[in-house]
């Protein structure tokens, strides 16, 4: 599918590249012994994926379902995320239920997926769904808040990942001025590593366009270095979990 | 190093103009920015922060140093092998139904972008944080077709406003006061004056809600290529890049070639180290991967997704396999933010689109080592910064090799004339004995006439008092 008028400009650039490595780079410095070994063999040949040498040295995810649950916990307090427990699909629409009587919400977008229907049937105002038909982008931006499934939660770093897929597409999880995320305990994992491997696996051969990490809402500290939540995605970041 | 590209092309019209002017315009400036305390003690303020958060995030780490090496591993093993590896990640863009175009420089890349805006006939393009679209001056050039290309990220639209490229490749405005950033904003948008940075970053944000909307067009950089997938990855805080490539009908990407990487997993690492090394933060609040534009049985997204591959003397770079790792970089930001220099002569002395030690390594490489070798001086040698690099790039070794290979390309004559009397003297024991004796009893005429050779020197430094015997002298008559 690459242009015409482009072929010409791959083949300089893909000529150039292969010369310019015809003269091998020394082995970079590393402070392990480990790492150096792992390089020995030449680039393309290392006998241990960086993946796999980090995982020790990484921050931890936890080894257990209590300990993930922890750290996960800590991480989003950190984050300024807002986290609630529910024991099952039926109080998590309760928790949102009352988010909304109690902030006035008028209208919250939702997306069709098991664990948030019953969320969104419960909701106190107007539910606008975004995956049923033709759904109109200024209707999303008048909404209050917007709820959302996700593909798996990293306990490591307090990240919910969420796809094109399987979360209603692009624009829900960013556009409304909240984000809600109904997670349940089995989706909670301990590494980034073990979600992108995870989704990798479970859509092989055909990658949602969008697969993304949220770590907390939007933030920014463009001026004075001074943070300040919510720049241009979600102000606040809600996860209920569930189970 | 054999040039395999012609250099990119100059930073500013005053620079085209006056190729040769680089270093004297360095000079001045520095010592320009150098004289502003205020300015110099503001930045270190805006830094502060980031020294804590940074060192919070990584006592988190088991073990930050055996974490750099897994970072530094996946980024050499991809950079040598870049052959093979930037056509399979092509191939499975484009079976992503994505579609490359490969600009050998700046203007074929421009070339190419408003060929696209033109081919979909769009006017309203709203674009999200990239060095890279910097660095090829699109904005400019799409000005100058008639299109309205709006910024996205806070610091780069207060940049646009200002009229001023980037201060800081990461924290593009981070030396503009908010009082400064309120009457700018009341200027362009009309709103009340504030001194809360709160309030003026929801100036932003509403202003920018309807231009998202309203764009027919979304531009945005990449941060990782991934062969193993053909996916693109985007780092971000505000949720900006996220919203330019969800809302408007088209999605164009640019990239430089070296940042492909081989596997998914790698990111696992890459990511966080981003995160940790360039902000203080464990992850940066949105970290994407694009494969492709809308896929059936989505429900939004862009239509039409395109990837602009660019060259522009990176293969240049490649071709020189002592500093092949400076293309390891993942534009972090840490070695500016720990940079004495940095510090002291703020962004826009560089006058680069990347600043900073990793912006005075790759420079001369892209624009030419003639012209920009000053920028190898503009370092005290600490090596703070090969330190923060999180994918550990010799960054100060390579100040020193870009000198000597200056030293060798153009031999100074005065270096080489002083350089041969000081071996004539040296090797004959009563004429360095004699001419230690005239200098000791000189020195001080030295500081009362300043020669020429020396007034710059001495402009910013004391000589030492002349010590009364020489070192020979001591240790002859020692106890």
């Amino acid at each position: 599918m690459t242009t015409g008028g482009s072929n010409a400009a791959r083949d300089t650039i893909l000529a150039r590249v292969r010369e310019a490595l015809r003269m091998p780079a020394p082995l970079p410095h590393m402070k392990s012994h480990a790492a150096e070994a792992t390089a020995a063999a030449g680039p393309g040949s290392l006998t241990i994926l960086p993946v796999e040498f980090a995982k020790p040295w990484l921050p931890d995810g936890g080894d257990t379902a209590e300990a993930r649950l922890a750290i996960l916990t800590e991480n989003l307090g950190k984050l300024k995320a807002a986290v609630h427990r529910a024991a099952d699909l039926g109080a998590a629409a309760g928790i949102v239920a009352a988010l909304a009587r109690d902030r006035g919400w008028r209208h919250v977008a939702w997306h069709g997926h098991a664990n948030v229907e019953p969320v969104a049937a419960a909701l106190p105002c107007q539910a606008e769904r975004v995956d049923a038909g033709a759904f109109d982008k200024r209707t999303l931006e008048a909404c209050d808040a917007g709820i959302t499934a996700c593909e798996a939660v990293v306990a490591q770093t307090g990240s919910i990942l969420v796809s094109s897929d399987t979360c209603g597409g692009r624009a829900l999880s960013i556009l409304p001025h909240v984000h809600i995320v109904i997670a349940t305990l089995d989706q909670i994992v301990a590494t980034l590593g073990e979600a992108l491997d995870a989704a990798r696996d479970r859509h092989a051969g055909r990658l949602p366009s969008m697969l993304s990490f949220i770590t907390g809402p939007s933030r920014t500290g463009d001026i004075e270095r001074i943070l300040v939540l919510g720049a241009h995605g979600p102000k606040e970041l809600v996860v209920v979990l569930v189970g | 190093m054999t040039p395999a590209t012609p250099a990119a092309e100059p930073h500013t019209a005053f620079e085209a103009a006056n190729p040769h002017l680089a270093k004297k315009k360095f000079l001045e400036d520095a010592a320009e920015h150098v004289r502003d305390t205020g300015h110099r003690a503001f930045v270190r303020k805006a830094l502060g922060g980031y020294y804590t958060s940074r060192d919070t995030q990584k006592s988190r780490y088991r073990d930050w140093e055996q974490a750099r090496d897994a970072a530094s591993l996946a980024k050499w093993s991809a950079v040598n092998r870049l052959d093979e590896l930037l056509p399979r990640f092509v191939a499975k863009f484009e079976a992503n139904g994505g579609r490359v175009h490969w600009a050998r420089n700046a203007e074929e890349a421009r070339d190419i972008i408003l060929g696209l805006l033109r081919a979909t006939k769009q006017e309203a393009i709203i674009k999200s944080k990239c060095m890279t679209s910097e660095e090829i001056h699109l904005n400019a050039a799409m000005e100058a077709d008639g299109y309205g290309v709006v910024e996205s990220d806070l610091g780069e639209f207060i940049q646009q406003l200002r009229g001023e490229p980037p201060y800081h490749f990461v924290f593009p405005c981070m030396h503009v006061r908010r009082d400064e950033i309120s009457d700018l904003f009341g200027k362009h948008l009309g709103t009340p004056p504030t001194d809360s940075p709160e309030e003026l970053t929801m100036i932003a944000r509403r202003h920018m809600r309807r231009l998202y909307i309203d764009a027919d067009v979304g531009i945005t950089g990449a941060n990782f290529l991934v062969a193993e997938t053909g996916q693109i990855s985007i780092t971000e805080n505000e949720g900006n890049a996220r919203l330019t490539a969800a809302l408007p009908r088209v999605h164009i990407a640019i990239s430089g070639i070296e940042k492909v990487i081989e596997h998914l997993d790698d990111l696992a690492v890459l990511l966080p180290m981003l995160a940790t090394a360039g902000a203080g933060q464990p992850m940066t609040c949105y970290n994407t991967l694009y494969a492709g534009p809308r896929k059936p049985g989505e429900c939004d997204g862009p239509e039409e997704m395109h990837l602009v591959l660019l060259d522009n003397s990176r293969t240049a770079l490649l071709a020189d396999p002592e500093q092949r790792d400076a293309l390891h970089c993942i534009r972090c930001g840490a070695c500016l933010n720990v940079c004495p220099i940095f510090k002291n002569v703020g962004g826009f002395t560089y006058g680069t689109t990347y600043q900073g030690p990793i912006g005075s390594v790759i420079t001369p490489h892209l624009r030419g080592l003639a012209d920009w070798n000053h920028l190898s001086g503009a370092s005290s040698l600490c090596g703070a910064c090969t330190d923060a690099c999180p994918v550990r790039i010799d960054i100060h070794h390579h100040l020193l090799h870009n000198r000597r290979n200056a030293a060798i390309s153009a031999p100074s004559r005065l270096e080489r004339l002083g350089h041969r009397l000081f071996v004539m003297v040296a090797k004959r024991p009563w004429l360095f004995a004699t001419g230690g004796a005239v200098f000791r009893r000189t020195l001080w005429l030295i500081k009362k006439l300043r020669p020429p050779l020396l007034r710059d020197w001495l402009a910013t430094r004391d000589l030492p008092p002349a010590p009364a015997h020489s070192f020979r002298s001591l240790w002859r008559t020692r106890a």
